[in-house]
Order: C-alpha cells, then structure tokens, then sequence
C-alpha cells in the first residue's frame, strides 16, 4: 500500500513574523493553529491527531486543553529538527490512511530571536548529545560552524563558489521583497553578499538564516474528508525521510557532501509517480545558502557536483528554470523550521501566491533538512 | 585552571565515554576498537554496527592525518570562546581509518587546504579535561 494521495493538507496558518512577538509561544502556536484550522473550514474541536514541535515546548496536551479537545486519537513528534516538519507530514499522511484519525494538526512556532537563539537551544536537543560531548567542548557549537566543513568539502571537490551560494541568497530576498509576510525585505546584490562578514568560512552573514519569533500551523485531513474541505485540497502525493549514514555527527559521515535527502527523494517521487521535470515550484529548506545547492543535487534537480552552474543566473527566482522559496525560506522570511515552506507549497497550490504565485503550478515540492543531515521530501498537487 | 574558572562547555563523559576522556588526560589519543571484528570506531558508542559485538577495547592511535575538511571560526556562538576568534576547526583522516575533528592550531587561516598533514597534540583545558588540538605536521 501506498500513502500517495492518501492524505491533504486542507488548512494553513500563520502568526507574524518578527524579532519580538512580545507573546508567549504557546499562544504564537494558538493563534497559528487557529487559523490554520479556520482555514480548513473546521473547528478546533474536530482536531483528533497532533504532531507538536516538542523542541519548541509546546506539546500536545497544551492544544487539548486549549482548544478543549474532547478526543485526541493520535498524538507524536518526529524530532529532527528543521527535516521536523516535513516528515512530520510523512507520519500524519501514515496515520489517517490507517483510519487512526481525520485531521492531523501540525503546529510549530518560537520565540527564537527575542528568548532562545541558536547557539544555545541545539545543546539541549537529544540529537546533539554526541555533538554536545566531542565538538562543542572544542569550539564547535553551532550549525553555521557543524555545517561548514560540508560546503568547503564541495567546494573544494567541485569547484562550488562562494558567489554561486550568494545567488541563492539574492534570488530568496528578492521573493521575500514580494511576498507580504517576510522578516527581511531590502533587496540585496551579489556584492553585498560578498561583503558580508564571515561568521563560519565559507559561510557569510548573507548564507545564514534568520532568527525568528512566530508560528506556523497546517492541517493534514484524511482524502476521504479532504473533499469537504473549506478550499480546494493539496494532496500529499509522494513523501519520504533520509537519515544519512552517521546521522550523530556530520563529522564521521563517510560523504559530506551527501544528506539523508539522497535517501528520501527516490522514494518521493517515485510514490508520486513524477520527476524532477514535472515540479513546477520548489520550497527547499534554506538554513544555509549551500544546504539548497546541496539538496538541488540529492533530490536529481542536476548531479552531484553541479549544483553550483545550476543556481546560476537567476535560475531558482521567478520564471527562472525552477522558482525555489517563493516566500522568502528561512533566509529571508522566518526561520520556522521549514513549516512555513509548506505553507508556502500549499498557497501555490491553491493559486494564493500573490505577488510571488508561480503561474499555474500543479505539483509542488517541499524539503526539510535538520540535526546531522537528516532529510524529508514532500510533493504535493493541487486537488 | 581550576573548573571554577573555565567558561566554555565541558564533556560530561559517559560509561561508554569515559575512557577516551582519561587518555587525553593522559597524553595519549586512543580510540575504540571492537574486540569481535577488530574494526575502529569513532565516536565511543556501545556497539559495533558490522558485528554487533558490545565488547570494546581502546587502541593509542598514532595521532598523524591529514585534512578533510575545515571551517574558520568568526563568529562567537558561545562567550568563552570570544578570545579564541578566528579559529580553525579541522575535520581530519587519521591514518588508522576514522574522522576527528578538533581545532588546528599554527596554520593561518589562508594556508589550510585539504590534504594537509597534521599531527595531534594536547592541551590542558582544566584539571579534569584535556582536549586535542592538531598541528600541522612536517615532513610525511
């Protein structure tokens, strides 16, 4: 059996994006959840799985007693950081064809700019518990600096350049610019990208993502319900996760220059039935500049190696060979974890995208990435 | 230096652990080897993931590699290493088959490449933690 097309996603929500909510994150996460939930054209009540992000806090009980949930049927986390969100959708695409319920809510938000920055809320993650032993005592605290040495190792392997990383950061701010719910909007040129200091070489201030404060929320409904949804549904028709080989630290990896993306794209779309040819519109997680250059190679936009020419030119903005990260990623708009690409793939979907709306897109994919290389893949069409 | 005094984050050993820990202290690298297929393994885990044996010794490596990978530090992600910037931190081939990483020290940030020959060394941390550093090694 199959999961492809067995599971929607019927609602998407999110909070403002900023660097001071000036809220607490359980209710950042309410106020996404809500209107995701609004979206669907459902009532909290008719919510019977949720998948938290438990690194956030937040956890499933908070959104029972809430929302005054009076039978949550199914309840998990799928802890692998920013690939969290995508294979969270994997989980809850398995469960309702299971019949084990309707309508799974996927929530996700954090104070991460204004309460808990990054340097200090990874030492607390169970997958960082080798890291936190062997690496971070030696100086090698952060992903900017875990993550490095995998963009100097294909750069050095393939010629990859600090300008290629560059055109994925210009091209992203460009998007952000456009799209209405960003946190970084002035447009930024490849010189300004080149100037901006160095915080892990080869990795600049303009390769890294934001630190953000919001929530995003979705809600993924069973396809026998999604036909009644508020909306036209966005079916779930392929997904996967990839754990790479040495999935505790990046450093024993027998390829750094291959995440655990490689894994789970064939089994994507092969689900889907679909190649790399027929996506129309990619929202590709954007930690770092070179984690998309990475993943463009893991998922067969181009081989490996080649994913440096491939960026190039404007080739990932709009009308470009394949428009990546519409809304700006985790590079421009927020840093949600990835949940806010998949709100953004289900927007396109739809045809909501506004400003940044790649025209006619009918199949969608979305990737997470996070920890030590883990990966997830989802391709999406609209209903 | 006393613990007291020391600001940056500091291993918190495990049984599975702790001997590597000792050795530095030590002056000595040592690394797990499996007492069933005599493979080695880094970082210490309780397993070995070809044979399953769960029987464990520790072999002294002889500390020599060369670069695999490397980034240079800028920015401070954790105050008690403001002092230090820039540093390198060097992802190294050890000859005896397995990865480590620790900071490389006497090479300026433009001579790093791949490939280039390092040796192990030991610093003294506190007087519970010893921690490795390389350094680039002359000659073959």
């Amino acid at each position: 059996m199959s999961l492809r097309d067995r599971g929607a996603i019927t609602g998407v929500g999110e909070t403002r994006y900023s660097r001071n909510s000036g809220r607490s994150v359980v209710a950042l996460q309410m106020e996404a959840s809500l209107a995701a939930i609004a979206d669907a054209g459902l009532t909290p009540k008719d919510i019977d799985g949720i998948i938290a992000y438990a690194a956030s806090g937040v956890v499933a009980e908070d959104f029972v007693t809430n929302f005054g949930i009076p039978d949550l049927r199914f309840s998990a986390t799928t802890p692998m950081g920013g690939a969290s969100s995508v294979a969270a959708v994997q989980c809850a695409v398995a469960v309702l064809s299971a019949g084990v319920c309707r309508h799974v809510l996927i929530p996700l938000g954090r104070n991460g700019f204004s309460e808990s920055r990054i340097g200090s809320r990874v030492r607390q993650m169970p997958q960082f518990r080798t890291v936190a032993e062997f690496e971070m005592p030696i100086g090698n605290i952060a992903p900017a600096q875990l993550y490095a040495p995998m963009a100097r190792r294909h750069m050095e392997l393939y010629g990859s350049t600090s300008r290629q990383f560059g055109e994925i950061a210009v091209t992203t701010r460009r998007h952000a610019g456009l799209h209405g719910n960003a946190m970084m909007t002035k447009p930024i040129t490849l010189e300004d990208h080149q100037q901006s200091r160095m915080i892990a070489d080869p990795l600049r201030l303009l390769d890294c993502s934001l630190e953000s404060d919001g929530a995003a929320a979705v809600v993924v409904t069973a396809a026998e319900h999604a036909r009644d949804a508020k909306k036209r549904p966005v079916y779930v028709s392929g997904v996967g996760e990839g754990h790479p080989d040495s999935p505790s630290a990046i450093t024993q990896r027998p390829d750094l220059t291959t995440l655990g993306t490689a894994k789970a794209a064939p089994r994507a779309f092969a689900m889907a039935g679909v190649t790399p040819a027929d996506i129309d519109v990619a929202e590709i997680y954007d930690c770092f500049t070179y984690i998309v250059l990475c993943q463009l190679e893991d998922l067969g936009f181009c081989d490996k190696g080649e994913g440096g020419a491939f960026v190039e030119g404007g080739a990932l903005g709009l009308g470009g060979r394949l428009p990546v990260n519409t809304h700006g990623g985790l590079l421009s708009q927020a840093h949600m974890a990835g949940l806010n690409h998949i709100v953004e793939l289900v927007r396109q979907l739809r045809g909501e995208g506004g400003a940044t709306q790649v025209p006619d897109a009918e199949v969608g994919l979305v990737t997470g990435y996070g920890d030590m290389g883990d990966g997830a893949v989802a391709i999406m069409r609209r209903g | 230096m006393s613990e007291d005094a020391y600001t940056r984050p500091v291993p918190e050993p495990s049984r599975d652990t702790r001997p590597y820990w000792d050795a530095l202290n030590e002056g000595r690298l040592v690394i797990q080897e499996c007492a069933g297929c005599k493979r080695l393994r880094h970082y210490p885990r309780p397993v070995c993931d070809v044979c399953y044996s769960m029987d464990v010794e520790w072999r002294q490596v002889s500390g020599r590699g060369s670069l695999h990978s490397w980034t240079v530090a800028h920015h401070p992600f954790h105050p008690g290493f403001k002092t230090e910037l820039p540093y390198v931190l060097a992802t190294v081939d050890l000859e005896e088959g397995v990865r480590m990483i620790a900071q490389l020290r006497g090479v300026a940030p433009d001579e790093v490449a791949v490939g280039l020959p390092v040796q192990v060394a030991f610093e003294r941390a506190t007087d519970q933690l010893t921690l490795p550093v390389f350094r680039k090694r002359e000659g073959k």
